[in-house]
């Protein structure tokens, strides 16, 4: 028998996907039966009071959590969010609820005995609830009790060499895509740079120091998985220079129809035969394909590698083989001033260990933002405030036409004195003599 | 029950502390054939929805099904996803930055037989605990927020009107019958945790009353000054107001015709609530995108100002997006996002043909990038 009745979130037990109510009605029945014999460390019926605070929220159309409190582990200030229910005696289980973030390894790839330390963990320490994922992209322990985080951090650090992730005015943990792992249109090791950057910025990810948050994400190519563009302060897009190579027996392929386009991605309905044409020459946004007498040809100067043609074609499309890394800043979602994507800043650099280059940037770029930025400013509103032409300076970056979609439409251009013949010092006197009054 | 002691001693913190390790390193989880062909990868098929093949130069093939789940889980649930993988996979799985669950196998006959046992399980409820699909030009899981699970300023659920969603969705998830991939994410407040402002369709909690004032506590609770620094549109100012006990505290005022209901005062100041169960709902946006395929990265356009939160399942807001859904799919060409679509037949024939009314609420009036959003030509259709 359930501890509290939940009407209305059992109605999200029906249909095809995935229920979260059943879930968490499984895990409050484990914890009530406890046929392992646990020692529960918080509440054993965390989940039910769970299921209660939440049918009181849908019944009310209003959350029951508040304010998180200052909680931590000693020498963090990040990686711990504090919470606390607003009707805590009427649901004693959750009245701490707190969450942990613990940083995700990359890719996101498991293997099955460090997952079952962590549920072991959290079983004994925690809810028993998690995210796989939160969306910055750690491992997300959802609900403890303020006592649990030492005892947590020692387990974690000590038997499980594992470290917390990124919260309030920091580093946030950095994410990356599934990269050179298992994806041929890898123009860079995602895993790699995220990690050593990762490791390098250990400081700035557990103590805040910045303005406000700072997120770092790892785009393997232009197709953008963990959408780098629009939610880093530094994005870096893996890209090349050099030419795409080309197959041109597998192009013959998919113009036969012997290899369905796209990967197979519309297998779904009936187009009709694949156009090469149609689906690919005419939808390349430069216009710089042709194909001519059975033969695909790439003008490489005028592509912009917006990876449609190798998305389509994957066995006869190759990415070229000079790769590096874009860097875009200042993406944001709304809040405050409206969302942001990232701006390129850095068209092109190369990515190798020990990516010294890489970090000359992203140190450039803290320089002047801590400097600079007021308090809870993200860096893309810090460049909007301060204008482009700042964040070229603190970089040390020349001006290039690839930093504008377009040259401005204004002439309000502010001349600095030094860029000006003669300067901005002059004589009233001497030019009176000239020009009466 | 007895606290039990990790080892850590309160009164000596700093003993044996072990601190700025970072994360497990990554290819201590590679499964053997990722670890051998890794930067090998030559091309990569989707063999059918929700299992693909990735080919190496070596010749290896790894065969991967995807599925989906809440990413709400359970440790019960996890350990499930483990008992299948050290059954099927060697002990390796992965997860994508959509929360599907990713696992990984070296021949096509065991990777039916895993899509088999995944198919086969179902939570006591009914529902599939890991539904195969979520690939090539169809819906993938949602992303989302916290919601009213465990967050202190949402607007809307999250869970919830996933779960409804995806259910309206769900053929979408197991089919490829789209003109291009769709991405739904939710985030139940502008905060926008989940960063949905460059999806295909985002689900947006909104709040639309101004905040609630507890004068009483407001001073004790909250940095006056860090409360009016907050808010965007500097619609917050100090001020002394009288207790019906005649006492006088100081506070603030809030000039309400200026609030655009963004909950960051809230954030800086508990005392300055603003959740309510008539003012929230959501806002539904269309037609972001964040790859660069043939079109730049664009973010999502409101298309329905305000939809009311009908709890348990949200009905008006999934009847929406079915219909977008739809009508994207029966009137996009192959490869066309839904922005790009909406672009190509112009917003007023998207407002047309999927029936949405038109409201001045649609109409930007948000600061300086408000004009480029008007239409400053005579091009237009009727």
């Amino acid at each position: 028998m359930a501890k509290h009745a939940t009407p209305l979130l059992d109605q999200l037990e029906s249909g095809p996907w995935p229920s979260f109510v059943s879930d968490l009605k499984q895990e409050a029945e484990v914890r009530a039966k406890n046929e392992k014999g646990v020692e529960y460390q918080i509440p054993q019926d965390v989940c039910d009071d769970l299921l209660g605070v939440m049918e009181l929220s849908f019944k009310q159309g209003r959350t029951h959590w508040k304010h998180g409190g200052i909680v931590g582990v000693f020498g963090y200030g990040g990686g711990v969010i504090g919470r606390y229910c607003d009707q805590p005696e009427m649901f004693p289980g959750v009245a701490h609820f707190h969450t942990m973030r613990i940083n995700q390894p990359g890719g996101k790839f498991y293997n099955t005995k460090f997952l079952r330390e962590l549920c072991d963990l959290w079983d004994l320490r925690g809810s028993g609830l998690t995210n796989m994922h939160g969306s910055t992209g750690d491992i997300v322990l959802l609900g403890t009790t303020t006592p649990q985080l030492e005892e947590i951090f020692h387990t974690i650090t000590h038997d499980m060499n594992q470290d917390l992730g990124g919260s309030g005015s920091n580093l946030r943990t950095p994410a990356d895509c599934i990269g050179a792992a298992r994806c041929e249109y890898a123009c860079y090791d995602t895993q790699a740079l995220c990690y050593d950057l990762t490791m390098e910025y250990q400081d700035e990810l557990h103590r805040p120091a910045f303005p406000y948050k700072f997120k770092f994400k790892f785009d393997g190519c232009p197709n953008c998985c963990v959408a780098s563009i629009a939610r880093s302060d530094m994005s870096f897009i893996g890209t090349w220079k050099d030419d795409i190579r080309i197959d041109e027996k597998a192009v013959a392929a998919y113009v036969g129809g012997e290899i369905p386009p796209n990967a197979g991605a519309h297998s779904g309905r009936d187009w009709g035969k694949f156009n090469i044409v149609k689906e690919v020459i005419d939808l390349c946004p430069t216009k710089c394909m042709r194909y001519e007498g059975g033969k695909l040809s790439i003008n490489t100067k005028e592509c912009t590698r917006c990876m449609h043609c190798i998305n389509v074609m994957p066995q006869a499309l190759r990415i070229g083989n000079d790769r590096g890394v874009s860097i875009l800043v200042g993406a944001k979602a709304p809040i405050l001033d409206g969302a942001q994507m990232g701006s390129l800043l850095v068209p092109f650099i190369k990515v190798e260990e020990p990516y010294d280059e890489i970090k000359e940037v992203i140190e450039a770029i803290w320089d002047w933002w801590m400097e600079e930025g007021k308090n809870r400013e993200r860096l893309g509103e810090l460049i909007k405030r301060q204008g482009f032409q700042k964040l070229l300076e603190a970089t040390g970056i020349k001006p290039m036409p690839q930093h504008v979609k377009e040259p401005r439409s204004n002439p309000y251009i502010f001349w600095k004195e030094e860029e000006v013949d003669g300067g901005w010092q002059r004589d009233i006197n001497e030019f009176r003599k000239h020009h009466q009054r | 029950m007895a606290f039990i002691s990790s080892g850590y001693n309160p009164d000596k913190p700093m003993e044996n502390r072990i601190t700025d390790i970072g994360p497990k390193k990554y290819d201590e989880f590679y499964p053997p054939i990722i670890k051998a062909n890794k930067g090998k990868w030559k091309y990569h098929e989707i063999l059918e929805p929700g299992v693909l093949v990735h080919v190496s130069e070596t010749g290896d093939k790894v065969f991967t099904v995807r599925c989906g789940g809440a990413r709400l889980m359970s440790i019960t649930h996890i350990r499930e996803m483990c008992d299948i993988a050290d059954k099927h996979c060697g002990g390796h799985l992965r997860f994508t930055t959509r929360n599907n669950i990713e696992f990984m196998t070296d021949s096509l006959d065991k990777a039916n037989a895993l899509k088999q046992d995944l198919e086969s399980r179902k939570f006591a409820g009914g529902s599939f605990k890991f539904p195969v699909g979520g690939t090539g030009a169809g819906i993938t899981n949602i992303v989302h927020t916290q919601g009213w699970i465990h967050c202190h300023t949402p607007a809307t659920d999250a869970s919830g009107p996933v779960k409804a969603a995806m259910d309206v969705l769900f053929d979408d998830f197991k089919s490829m019958r789209l003109p291009a991939h769709l991405r739904v994410s939710l985030a139940c407040c502008l905060n926008m945790c989940g960063a949905v402002h460059c999806s295909d369709i985002a689900i947006l909690g909104y709040h639309r009353k101004p905040p609630m004032l507890d004068h009483e506590y407001l001073d004790k609770m909250c940095e006056i000054p860090l409360a009016i620094a907050a808010c965007p549109t500097a619609a917050i100012k100090p001020a002394k107001v009288e207790l019906p006990n005649g006492k006088t505290v100081k506070s603030v005022a809030v000039k309400n015709e200026r609030c655009m209901f963004c909950g960051n005062c809230y954030t800086m100041c508990p005392s300055m609530p603003l959740a309510d169960d008539v003012g929230d709902g959501i806002v539904l946006m269309v037609g972001g995108k964040v790859s660069n395929r043939i079109s730049a990265p664009k973010f999502s356009k409101v298309v329905v100002a305000f939809i009311p939160n009908e709890a348990p399942r949200w009905p008006t807001t999934t009847a929406t997006i079915k219909k977008i859904v739809d009508i994207y799919a029966k009137d996009a060409n192959k490869y066309e996002r839904l922005g790009e679509w909406a672009e190509r037949i112009g917003w007023e024939r998207f407002f047309d043909k999927c029936e949405i009314d038109f409201t001045h609420h649609l109409i930007d009036d948000f600061r300086d990038p408000a004009y480029y959003t008007w239409r400053q030509t005579t091009q237009f259709k009727f």
